[in-house]
């Protein structure tokens, strides 16, 4: 028997149709022509009056992008993209004068308040500054979060920008760090994730609009969660963030990104690239809630997300953990990755991927043992429901070199109805005897027994579900900063229930 | 008005005739004691009551407090306060027992339109009635079942009827599997339940259980109807004589 | 923008085009056959090799590991035969009747094929393609289609093989045991092409092995072996791959499984320079219960690649895969292991695990255990772990005073003894255990 018809049935009708973010903000938007050639490189370069040599990058991978081809090993299928049907440059019309809060465009402030997103400071302090007479957890302004907020492809507010600067964290959209800190972009970009990795990574190092730009020096921890809600919103607008994140010694930052949405009948292309970079003795902790639009209940529209995120461990001691929540896009392409280079390196994994009506995950990571002793744990947490599927793939690897590695993976899929399918395809590769390699996978459902168990206490069918996934995922969820732990939480269970809209 | 009545109740199991014409009066306030031999459709009674799926209800009716609960979903019958302690309670991983009471609780809260049950309240009695039944707060924290022993796993049940309080109770052979210590603190938790306002049905293989919790009226079930019906010492005689006589009676 | 770009015809790849056009008028069959044959080299000539870019052949890249396609095997020569004759003595551990192929071609006055028990038959592959037999056509290539590439060079040059058909309800008493011996003094490619057929109800045991009379031949063995296993039927099949370190041998046995059948796999791997052994197997019916397993142990340079493929597609069937690999100096395992459940499979129990011990820092072992799961009601998992002897264990054993390669031989014997236990036949387990107590010993 499959899972009770009621519960079948919920799924079925999953929120495809009732996405809670699917709002469209109107306001006027100034945009290149469609389309991707030379000029539009130059355009975008010039648009952000870059440095030459950044232009001269950018040409590059848009060259050798001419000569590559989409990926085609993943569990995916689609349409072919019409490259030239993407709007590559779209940025809000913005008034005369400075940049400050009160400037921005009401529309867009609404659009993040609906969002929920704690773009203005006074509310960010509101909703979270403990109680007074309450210390702050660990005094590391765990609780506060500070905003860079990308609207489409221009970053539109930086808050909390003075405390970090204090602290002499840089926090800034990465256009503007090409403008103020030149030297330190160029030292670091295309160094994790090369101008020829992939397809999409490629096209992103040509076109990439903005992003956001991290750099925590020696020995400081960053006083606050730093955060970026990403959202596209013009029609046919191809999304290309470049996030360039570098701690360096001894140093910790922890960093929170968000996406959603609003719901169109085309499918929209999202090409990011994130990279890290952890030198000796630093840690980035990187957490991701992904909610695109999925497309609608006939797998119409909806985003794809073809994304490129890599850390490099880069010095000794070093760590670097990613977390995610999958919830949307009608296609998911993306493992976030860890380069372990420095001995004792560690890297981490943490994924809860959710796909429900027609949507299609292909995610996993990689772990790539370098360094001497360098440890990796990948959690990974697939739920499959309505006609979905969800593949976890996963490369670990230990070189010859890497005398020690570590690694500990566990794998779980839950199916929920019997027309989606839960796939893992795991690569292990032990290249000296002294890495352990441990891996465990499984696959199940919740049974129906357990669910009219939950039911005879009271629960609904769905919020049996939701209360039974919720378990399945709890690892995992438990590695999220607080503030993004609630919100997932609420996430899964939008996701799960058909009610909820 | 009868808490409970079951009234020519025929069930079917993928084809298969389990109950047939079972009728059966619980008033508030009583302890009726079901017994029978084993297939003789006690447990199948017990999911029925509940709203348990693949159970077919081919002619009958069962009325909790005058209403015909039949159409209703397990949820909703849990909301009008009918309770089942399972005989196999199911274990629900990384679902904190505590956040599965507060969850069910206000679940059943909700549906009868009272509000929802503030934390310090609902961690007070909690923390009360674990206590009665021997739970340790360690416990409460684990998922839902999970590496519970099998006595560990029948308090819980009973910790979840206490908190719940429901009107009728349902015990599925919550004795078996229980040493005689067990048994005894499961007993003081089903006795302190005991009220005017509430019934219960106790299904049970042995008469052992029903040394600890004595109940007011004793039925035994034989090819899925009531065959006899007398008081405790119908349990005792049974335990002497043993069900073949049912058995026969019945070919 | 992006046009496919067509590969440089290889050595190898150019070898065998030549080869196949020279011969393939003279390989038996009618134009049936023949027309197969061109389909099947057709598909060849389209894809070329399998290489590192083709994901099933990720970690065998067949391109650069061929270098060049050795000639086709002639009729193996008196000297040949006694050759392989003396190779035989060191296989007659086990009681069984013995079918011999030298270089490919069934050698009748090697084989046992006198007395055989009623409802078995067993005859040349070679023969019976030449006569076109119909319940051959029937079933060649049909049992477990695929479109795998090697498996399409078989086709297109199969020679000879066995072809054993068990009639309804028949238990053979006595294992058959396939022998390929490549005994020619040059090297050649072996193309062996079997079927066996066991009806309904029927029991039997098969083993196949591939030895080789010298390491100093370079053969190229391909060999396949479709297996239909009837509803009820009980079969064990054990193949061991033991040829010399030159040898580059692909082999891959397509088994569909009837209902309520029991069916055992295992392979058993010390031989062969370049190994693949392919399995492709199909459970079609209801009710089956199956254990896939084998033991790989490796040194020098070897390369040993196992691919299964365990197909669900019927409901309440049990699988369980167990993979052993023990790696010494260069030797690398590859184990990718995927098990599909189709929609309607409900109710399927499959587990698959995949050890590997490496004893030597240059050793290498890839694992790629997959699940591919399209039905709910279902339990499927996989466990693959890999790493090195337990040195508290080896302290242990070191400490009640076993010497250091003792206790290191003991380890492995326990490690690769997991899998070998999964055979039921005493006399064949107890055959494998000295093999690997033998590798061990040669170790020291």
């Amino acid at each position: 028997m499959p899972a009770v018809p009621q519960t079948v049935d919920q799924v079925r009708r999953i929120d495809v149709d009732q996405y809670k973010y699917g709002f469209v903000t109107d306001i006027e938007s100034d945009k290149a022509p469609k389309g991707l050639s030379e000029d539009i490189v130059r355009f975008i370069s010039a648009k952000k009056n870059e440095p030459e040599w950044m232009l001269a990058w950018r040409l590059d991978a848009y060259r050798r992008w001419l000569t590559m081809r989409e990926p085609r090993w993943a569990r995916v299928s689609h349409s072919p993209i019409d490259y030239q049907n993407i709007y590559y440059y779209a940025a809000p019309k913005k008034k005369d004068g400075p940049k400050s809060l009160e400037e921005i465009d009401p529309e867009i402030l609404k659009t993040y308040e609906k969002l929920g997103i704690p773009l203005r400071e006074v509310a960010v302090l509101e909703r979270v500054t403990p109680p007074e007479g309450e210390s702050e957890q660990e005094g590391n302004g765990y609780g506060r979060v500070a905003v860079d907020a990308v609207f489409d492809s221009v970053s539109v507010a930086t808050t909390f920008k003075q405390e970090l600067a204090k602290a002499g964290v840089l926090f800034m959209p990465i256009s503007e760090a090409l403008q103020t800190h030149p030297e330190m972009v160029k030292k670091y970009i295309g160094t994790v994730v090369p101008i020829s990795d992939n397809f999409y990574a490629t096209l992103n190092s040509a076109v990439f609009s903005d992003g956001s730009f991290v750099y925590v020096p020696r020995g400081v921890r960053c006083p606050m969660e730093l955060s970026t809600y990403f959202r596209i919103n013009e029609r046919d607008t191809g999304q290309f963030e470049r996030t360039l994140i570098i701690a360096d010694k001894g140093s910790y930052v922890s960093y929170l990104e968000g996406c959603t949405a609003p719901m169109r009948d085309e499918n929209q292309l999202h090409a990011a690239v994130v990279e890290l970079i952890a030198l000796e003795d630093a840690e980035i902790k990187y957490s991701t809630i992904q909610n695109w639009y999925p497309g609608d209940a006939t797998g119409r529209g909806g985003v794809y997300n073809f994304v490129t995120k890599r850390g490099d461990c880069r010095g000794k001691n070093s760590k670097i953990s990613w977390t995610q929540l999958e919830t949307g896009s009608a296609i998911t392409w993306k493992y976030p990755s860890c380069i372990l280079r420095g001995d004792n390196a560690r890297g981490e994994f943490y994924s809860i991927a959710i796909s429900n009506g027609h949507q299609q995950v292909d995610s996993g990571t990689k772990m790539l043992h370098l360094g001497k002793n360098t440890t990796s744990r990948i959690i990974s947490k697939g739920i499959a429901a309505g006609r979905s599927n969800n593949t976890y793939r996963g490369l670990v690897m230990a070189h010859p070199r890497a005398k020690g590695a570590r690694n500990f993976t566990n794998c779980d899929s839950l199916l929920i109805g019997d027309k989606c399918g839960a796939h893992t395809v795991p690569y292990i590769e032990a290249k000296n005897s002294s890495a352990v390699f441990e891996h465990e996978a499984t696959t199940s459902k919740i049974s129906e027994d357990t669910l009219f168990y939950c039911r005879q206490r009271g629960l609904s069918a769905e919020d049996a579900v939701a209360l039974v996934v919720n378990g399945f995922v709890k690892d995992v969820l438990q590695q999220l900063p607080m503030e993004f732990a609630v919100e997932a939480q609420k996430l899964i269970s939008i996701s799960l229930e058909g009610s909820v809209g | 008005m009868h808490l409970l009545e079951i009234k020519n109740l025929h069930v079917e199991v993928d084809g298969k005739k389990i109950l047939n014409g079972l009728e059966l009066s619980v008033g508030a306030g009583s302890v009726h004691a079901l017994m029978g031999p084993n297939g003789s459709g006690k447990s199948t009674l017990a999911h029925v009551l509940a709203g348990k799926a693949d159970y077919v209800v081919t002619q009958g009716e069962v009325l909790l407090d005058g209403e015909d609960i039949l159409a209703l979903a397990p949820e909703e019958r849990a909301a009008k306060g009918l309770f089942l302690a399972f005989q196999y309670p199911l274990e629900i991983p990384g679902v904190a027992t505590m956040t599965f009471l507060r969850t069910a609780l206000n679940a059943q809260r909700k549906q009868r339109g009272e509000a929802e049950l503030s934390t310090p309240e609902f961690l007070k009695r909690v923390r009360e009635v674990a206590g009665k039944l021997g739970i340790e707060q360690e416990m409460l924290r684990r998922g839902v079942n999970v590496g519970f022993s099998g006595g560990e796993k029948k308090r819980n049940e009973i910790l979840q009827m206490a908190l719940l309080q429901p009107r009728l109770c349902v015990l599925d052979e919550t004795d078996s599997g229980l040493d005689i210590d067990a048994l005894k603190t499961v007993a003081d938790g089903v006795n302190a339940l005991r009220s005017p306002a509430r019934g219960f049905i106790m299904i049970t293989h042995y008469q052992r259980l029903l040394n600890y919790i004595v109940p007011d009226v004793v039925h035994v079930l034989s090819r899925g109807r009531i065959v006899k019906t007398g008081n405790k010492e119908l349990a005792l005689d049974l335990e002497a004589t043993g069900y073949v006589q049912y058995q026969e009676e019945m070919a | 923008m992006n046009a496919e770009v067509r590969p440089i015809k290889t050595a190898a790849e150019t070898a065998l085009a030549t080869s196949f056009a020279a011969v393939k008028r003279a390989l038996p069959g009618p134009a049936t056959v023949g027309v197969l044959r061109e389909d099947a080299f057709r598909r060849f000539e389209t894809e070329g090799l399998p290489h590192r870019r083709v994901e099933e052949w990720k970690y065998t890249d067949l391109r650069a590991l061929m270098r060049e396609a050795k000639p086709l095997a002639g009729v193996p020569d008196a000297a040949a035969k006694a050759r392989a004759k003396a190779a035989l003595a060191t296989l007659a551990a086990v009681d069984a009747r013995s079918i011999v192929f030298v270089d490919g071609a069934l050698v009748p006055e090697l084989s046992d094929l006198d007395g055989l028990e009623a409802g078995l038959t067993i005859r040349s592959m070679a023969q019976a393609l030449a006569a076109g037999d119909g319940d051959l056509l029937a079933h060649l290539g049909r049992l477990v289609p695929t479109d795998d590439v090697a498996v399409a060079l078989n086709t297109a040059f199969m020679g000879d093989g066995a072809l054993i058909h068990v009639a309804p309800g028949v238990a053979l008493a006595q294992p058959i045991h396939l022998v390929f011996v490549n005994a020619g003094s040059e090297a050649a490619s072996v193309f062996a092409r079997s079927l066996v057929v066991i009806e309904d109800g029927a029991r039997a045991m098969l083993l196949e092995s591939h030895v080789g009379c010298s390491d100093a031949s370079d053969h190229q063995v391909n060999a396949v072996l479709e297996l239909k296993v009837g509803d009820a039927a009980h079969v064990d099949h054990i193949k061991i791959t033991g040829e010399g370190a030159g040898a580059l041998h692909v082999s891959s046995l397509m088994a569909a499984i009837g209902a309520h059948a029991r069916f055992n796999e295992f392979l058993f791997t010390t031989g062969g320079g370049v190994v693949r052994n392919q399995v492709f197997v199909c459970f079609g019916g209801e009710g089956t219960v199956a254990g896939i397993r084998g033991a790989t142990l490796l040194q020098g340079h070897q390369h040993a690649d196992t691919t299964l493929v365990a197909e669900h597609a019927a409901a309440e069937c049990t699988s369980r895969e167990v993979f052993k690999s023990v790696l010494d100096e260069h030797g690398r395992s590859v184990f990718q292991g995927k098990i599909i459940v189709r929609p309607h499979a409900q109710k399927t129990d499959a587990k698959m695990a995949t050890h590997a011990l490496l004893l030597s820092e240059t050793a290498e072992a890839d694992n790629k255990p997959e699940l591919e799961i399209f039905a709910d009601d279902v339990q499927c998992g996989h466990g693959a772990t890999s790493g090195a002897l337990e040195q508290e264990l080896l302290f242990y054993l070191k400490a009640r005073g076993i010497p250091a390669k003792e206790a290191e031989a003991l380890l492995i014997q326990a490690f690769v003894g997991e899998a070998v236990e999964g055979i039921e036949h005493a006399g064949l387990r107890d055959a494998l255990i000295d093999r690997v107590v033998a590798w061990l010993k040669a170790r020291e």
